[in-house]
């Protein structure tokens, strides 16, 4: 109760407030824009946080996190075009709803999915987070470790399909994070004799290159078109209240979204897969999913909206991000010194509190925005594509300049803009570079204090917690091996699958 | 296009030309990196292998291999898509859009911030085909705008321009040299 007060004495300043504003209408807009995600936007505004307070810079970029799925749903809804990857699903229901002349009802649905989804996975935590400063300490080198190798499995065997790549492309993450003038034995590491790379390669430039110079030049380089128009009337406030005919799939919902939120790599899309499949076995009308089915759009909303806090999970209590996001919020600890990671959960509950009720005020700065301002919203997005394009590439100069005022950096950032451009286009992912950047440094540190404990192999998972996540590892390879072999069997044929679903995981 | 059936559906992905280009891409650069490995990085005697400096770049490069090595086999033996070559030009073309980028960069110290950032915003929307002193301006006012936003409000750390030295000392200058 102590840290609760705590938290909620944290928050109460106005900066604190102003970011949080800031974050959540913002995060609403870029969302709402097909083709920039809330990725593009903590890129680029990523370096304008370091000089804040750690407690505001997050909640901005939080703010941009938890929103952006709300503003997603618009054009999902709407004009059957995802705001942000996680709104591919609600397409699925949403818009035959709105093609019925029930938009008004449709968008309802999903903003109250959305809340009640946000709303109850922050409450489930809040009630958690004392059991998890419990659990967190149990944590130690070896743990960490082996937690953060999970997390790059985990993301490479997530892309199935394109596993060699995505474990290429891990691999080379890895490699990026060793570059630069070691801090242990003061060795250089590929280097190649360049003044620029002794200090190593920056995250920041290259999240910034592969997330919003990327997206810039994706589309610069395309044709242009622009959203088209779709005009919504009525009491938007009164529609979100339908959302308590659904309370069950709402719940389930919230439930899947804050278990799956905190296994890294695997996030919004099994929540929203095992909450869809949840709704439509137990629903009456089984046979009305993917053409209208409010519990259909009810499970992908509340799903995808549960998962931003129990993210933070991972992060706050281990130190390690789970996806992109995530490991673009850990340099902002970093900025200022702060390691998140179990001392964290133990000595800073406040913070933490602080951060959740953070994130409840967002959820309602949210709704009470959505409610009024749909029609507006989809005024702003009808921007056209490669005017947008022009838009994100000045902001992304100001992300990488003002780091430290480097010509390299910039030059090093248009490089790794072509490089996601080019793996954007062939549907390849550039999450695992960063994750593999940011988990191999953690798995390198970790795995040499842990070493100096362990003299046989065994003694490495001889404490509960390492031996937990040792079997997950385990089973998850055994079990990715025997699906690849089951589906080889089946042999369902190519096209009879939806090939661009993950098209709009761009932003 | 059909609906997701399963679990593994969500998480799919699939081919497009140009797979076996970037394939073949990635292989080289880790055949290149491996080939540095003796060069780029020390083993320290007396240093158990996972306290190594070179242990993590010397696993990761030995990843990159494997992997890539198996995508390519992969390309390699799977059915070509056309229209392989259309798409490594649209490759090609983004780099007329990182030179643009690079052009701003290098202009952003010499006339300043906000002058180089309307000159970049207007020249590039004329260049993407929007013609017409609608586009000019709405160009121009972004411009103002993000520069407002970031260097006058947030104070991010961009040098004033050279350019701002050549106006007369005065109150102007010092006012556009703290915050334009």
């Amino acid at each position: 109760m102590e840290s609760l007060i705590g938290g909620l004495n944290l928050i109460l300043s106005p900066e604190v407030g102003l970011a949080l504003l800031v974050g959540s209408i913002g995060g609403v807009i870029i969302g709402a824009i097909p083709g920039v995600g809330a990725a593009v936007a903590i890129a680029i505004l990523l370096p304008a946080t370091f000089a804040l307070e750690p407690i505001v810079g997050l909640t901005m970029l939080l703010g941009i996190y938890g929103s952006s799925m709300y503003g997603g749903s618009l054009p999902a809804v709407l004009i059957n075009t995802p705001g942000t990857a996680v709104n591919a699903l609600t397409t699925y229901d949403g818009h035959p709803m709105t093609k019925r002349g029930e938009a008004l009802r449709a968008l309802g649905l999903a903003y109250g999915a959305s809340f009640v989804g946000g709303i109850l996975s922050i409450l489930a935590l809040i009630l958690l987070s004392p059991v998890l400063a419990k659990v967190a300490p149990m944590f130690g080198s070896r743990e960490i470790f082996l937690a953060a190798l999970l997390g790059v499995i985990l993301v490479v065997i997530a892309h199935r399909g394109q596993t060699f790549a995505a474990g290429s492309l891990a691999a080379f993450g890895i490699f990026l994070g060793t570059v630069g003038l070691e801090p242990v034995k003061y060795t250089q590491r590929f280097t190649f004799g360049f003044e620029f790379l002794t200090s190593g390669v920056d995250l920041i430039v290259v999240v910034l290159g592969l997330f919003a110079i990327s997206q810039a030049f994706v589309l610069l380089v395309d044709p242009d078109h622009a959203p088209k128009s779709q005009h919504v009337s009525g009491n938007m406030f009164k529609s979100m209240l339908g959302v308590f005919r659904h309370k069950r799939i709402a719940s389930a919902g919230s439930g899947f979204g804050v278990l799956m939120g905190m296994i890294p790599g695997v996030g919004e899309f099994t929540a929203q897969f095992l909450t869809y499949t949840y709704a439509q076995k137990t629903s009456k009308t089984p046979e009305e999913f993917g053409k209208g089915s409010p519990e259909g759009l009810v499970a992908s909303e509340s799903a995808n909206n549960a998962v931003p806090a129990a993210a933070m999970i991972p992060l706050l209590a281990l130190g390690i991000p789970g996806e992109a996001l995530t490991a673009m919020m850990l340099s902002v600890f970093y900025v200022h010194n702060v390691i998140p990671g179990p001392a964290l959960f133990r000595d800073h509950l406040d913070f933490i509190y602080a951060l959740y009720i953070a994130m409840i005020l967002l959820n309602v700065i949210v709704v009470i925005f959505v409610g009024l301002s749909s029609n507006l919203l989809m005024k702003i997005i009808q921007i056209p594509t490669r005017f947008l394009g022009m838009t994100i590439l000045t902001l992304s100069f100001v992300g990488v300049y003002s780091l430290r005022n480097s010509v390299t950096d910039c030059l090093l950032a248009s490089a790794f803009g072509i490089l996601g451009l080019i793996l954007k286009r062939q549907n390849l992912p550039v999450v695992p570079i960063i994750l593999g950047m940011v988990l191999g440094g953690i798995m390198e540190v970790k795995l040499r204090s842990a070493m100096a404990r362990v003299n046989t192999p065994l003694d490495f998972v001889d404490r509960p917690i390492a031996a937990l996540l040792a079997i997950a590892i385990v089973a998850l390879l055994v079990l990715h091996v025997w699906g690849i072999m089951r589906e080889r069997k089946a042999r369902d044929p190519e096209f009879s699958h939806d090939h661009d679903i993950h098209d709009s995981q761009q932003g | 296009m059909s609906r997701i059936k399963t679990l593994q559906d969500l998480f799919r992905r699939y081919r497009r030309p140009g797979d076996f280009v970037i394939a073949f891409l990635s292989f080289a650069f880790a055949l290149f990196l491996a080939a540095c490995l003796p060069f780029q990085i020390t083993w320290v005697e007396g240093t158990a292998l996972f306290a190594q400096p070179a242990f993590w770049p010397s696993v990761a490069i030995a990843l990159m291999l494997v992997f890539s090595t198996l995508h390519m086999i992969g390309a390699l033996v799977s059915e070509r898509i056309p229209g392989r070559l259309a798409e490594v030009v649209q490759w090609i073309k983004a780099i007329e859009y990182g030179l643009w980028f690079m052009a701003y960069v290098f202009l952003v110290p010499v006339l300043g911030y906000l002058p180089a950032t309307i000159l970049f915003t207007v020249s590039l929307t004329f260049r993407l085909g929007y013609r017409g002193w609608k586009w000019s301006v709405m160009a121009a006012l972004f411009a103002v705008v993000v520069v407002v936003l970031f260097k006058t409000f947030l104070h991010v750390k961009i040098p004033a321009g050279a350019a701002y030295d050549l106006l007369p000392a005065g109150s102007i200058r010092s006012f556009l040299l703290t915050y334009l």
